[in-house]
Order: C-alpha cells, then sequence, then structure tokens
C-alpha cells in the first residue's frame, strides 16, 4: 500500500503542518534503548522527528523482556542499537536513523550528540546522566530527562545554562550509582508512562511550544496516582 | 511547645514509613524537615528530594503550620 501523504494525518491539527515540517528537520539523539529509550524513540519516529540517533552498547537479555519495547524474544543477545534501527525503519522509512552500538562514555559522548538539536537521558545510571548533562551542556543543546523505578518516575528537561542534575540528585562527587530501582525493578507500564512524557516534552522543546518541565521536576506514582510538578529553584 | 499540623506524604519507597494521619500529622512547633525524617526513622539515605508545598526545599527547612511537606527518594532507572 502506498503510504503518500497520509502518514502524519492523524497529527493534524494538533500539530500545524509548519511544525510537522520542522520536526521533519530536527535531529534528536537518544541515549540508552532500554524501557524508555525504546518508546521514546518510537514515538518520536512516529510523529514525524526526521533525524535519530540511537545510542546503546548493550545488548537484550531476557530480563529485558518485562518493559523494553523493542526486545523480542527473537533478537535475545542482538545489540540494542541495531534492533532499535531496524524497528525505526520499519515504522518510519522517512526518519533518518544512526544508531551506534557503543557505551558512551567521557570520552566519546560529546562527539556522539554534537550535531543534535536536542538529547533524551534514559540512561540508568545516575553517575551516567551527569556525564551526559555535562557532554549535553558543551554541546549547548536542552536534555530532556526521564528515570524510573518501579511504578514511580521522573521527568525535567535541562538547558545549558541550567543548574540541572545537582538539583534533583546532588552533588556529583556524592553519587549513588543507583537509586533505589535496584530495589524495585522497573514496571512496563510505568517506563511507557514516562518515555511518552519524555517525547511530549521533546516535542515541545524542538517546537518552543506549551509549558516545558525547565527548572520543573514531574513525579508520578501510579500506586497512588499522584502527579505533581514541583519547583526545583 | 506548640503543636502545628501538616500533610505528610512519602513516596515509591518511603511510603512504608508514613504515619497514621499524615493527612493532618502534628508535630511540635519549630521541627525541620531533618527532625522530623529522624523522628519517623528513615533510612538516612533513603530522602534525596525535599518538597514542600510544591518547591523543593533543604532539610533546615523548618516546618510551618499547613504544609505539604513530600519526601522522595533517589529514581535513577531506564
Amino acid at each position: 500500500m502506498s503510504i503518500g501523504t497520509e502518514r502524519y494525518d492523524r497529527n493534524f491539527d494538533t500539530l500545524t503542518r509548519p511544525q510537522q515540517a520542522q520536526l521533519a528537520s530536527s535531529r534528536v539523539a537518544v541515549l540508552g534503548l532500554g524501557g524508555l529509550g525504546g518508546g521514546v524513540s518510537e514515538m518520536l519516529a512516529r510523529t514525524g522527528v526526521g533525524h535519530l540517533t540511537l545510542i546503546d552498547g548493550d545488548v537484550f537479555e531476557p530480563s529485558n523482556l518485562n518493559r523494553q519495547l523493542f526486545c523480542t524474544e527473537e533478537v535475545l543477545g542482538i545489540s540494542k542499537a541495531l534492533a532499535a534501527e531496524k524497528r525505526i525503519r520499519a515504522v518510519n522509512s522517512q526518519v533518518q536513523v544512526t544508531s551506534i552500538d557503543q557505551y558512551a562514555d567521557g570520552d566519546n559522548l560529546y562527539g556522539m550528540i554534537k550535531h543534535a538539536d536536542l538529547v533524551v537521558d534514559c540512561l540508568d545510571s545516575i553517575p551516567a546522566r551527569f556525564m551526559l548533562e555535562h557532554a549535553a551542556k558543551k554541546a549547548q543543546i536542552p536534555l530532556v530527562a526521564g528515570a524510573i523505578a518501579g511504578v514511580t518516575g521522573q521527568v525535567t528537561v535541562i538547558f545549558p545554562e541550567d543548574k540541572g542534575y545537582e538539583l534533583i540528585y546532588g552533588k556529583k562527587e556524592h553519587l549513588p550509582a543507583k537509586g533505589i530501582e535496584s530495589r524495585t525493578g522497573n514496571i512496563s507500564y510505568c517506563a511507557l508512562m514516562v518515555a511518552a512524557l519524555q517525547a511530549s516534552e521533546c516535542i515541545k522543546v524542538l517546537l518552543d511550544r506549551g509549558d516545558i518541565l525547565r527548572n520543573k521536576l514531574l513525579i508520578m506514582e501510579l500506586w497512588s496516582n499522584s502527579f505533581e510538578v514541583m519547583d526545583l529553584v | 511547645m506548640a503543636k502545628i499540623h501538616i500533610t505528610l506524604k512519602l513516596f515509591a519507597t518511603l511510603a512504608p514509613y508514613l504515619p497514621e494521619n499524615a493527612d493532618h500529622f502534628q508535630i511540635t512547633d519549630g521541627t525541620t524537615v531533618q527532625a522530623l525524617i529522624t523522628d519517623l526513622q528513615l533510612p538516612s539515605d533513603a530522602v534525596k528530594l525535599i518538597f514542600v508545598n510544591g518547591r523543593k526545599q533543604e532539610t533546615t527547612y523548618v516546618l510551618k503550620p499547613g504544609d505539604r511537606l513530600g519526601l522522595f527518594p533517589p529514581v535513577g532507572g531506564g
């Protein structure tokens, strides 16, 4: 079946035609392709972000099956980045996808993200999040951050001149590697819900539209249906 | 010392420590967030974020009548 111009029909008029075109020329880098990154990447591709750089050095393993959108039984043992690229191409062949099957570190991270308009933090370690924030500030691009534990999640947006993660996690010299997720695990619907909130913030930042969670932290907890937006400054 | 009341909310792994009457929780006037964390016997590294009336605060904050206090653990998973 020919897709033609119908692909984005249902985006209108929530998005305008010029905004759709703007998304097509936008570049987003996603760090971490697990519970958050899989959802974020797929939602951005379906919405019409034209250039995605998908970065993760890990391979899929059975414990990922409970929540990671790109993890199927067929791709166990396969690179998350390569599986993500294949999935995104299957969903939207108009997206220019670059997959990077490497772990990010202090040396290579800036080079991976410097051409992006925006970077999305879907990582699973607190020190790595600070490393990414540092690289995003160096590249002078905003960072959309999500983090999850069990059925709890949080989302914020950090611009280059903002204090950022220090407001949430404290000084980076005193960081634990993990938060409470090492005890709670991560549940699929919470991961995808936070991923959806991150995708929403990405679109808002790219289009400079709506209320952006800058210097604010959205906190949610699903047992109690708590959703609160807190002021960080 | 006079008694005041606050609303207390403990998120995620802190929830099991929630006392009775958390919606109308009585404390002594002048109590700091740190003193309350100690009174509730929360593990010392369990609280990462403190919000009072929707705004981030420090452990030294002195609680006032009617304050809505939320305590949040460190969350870093992806």
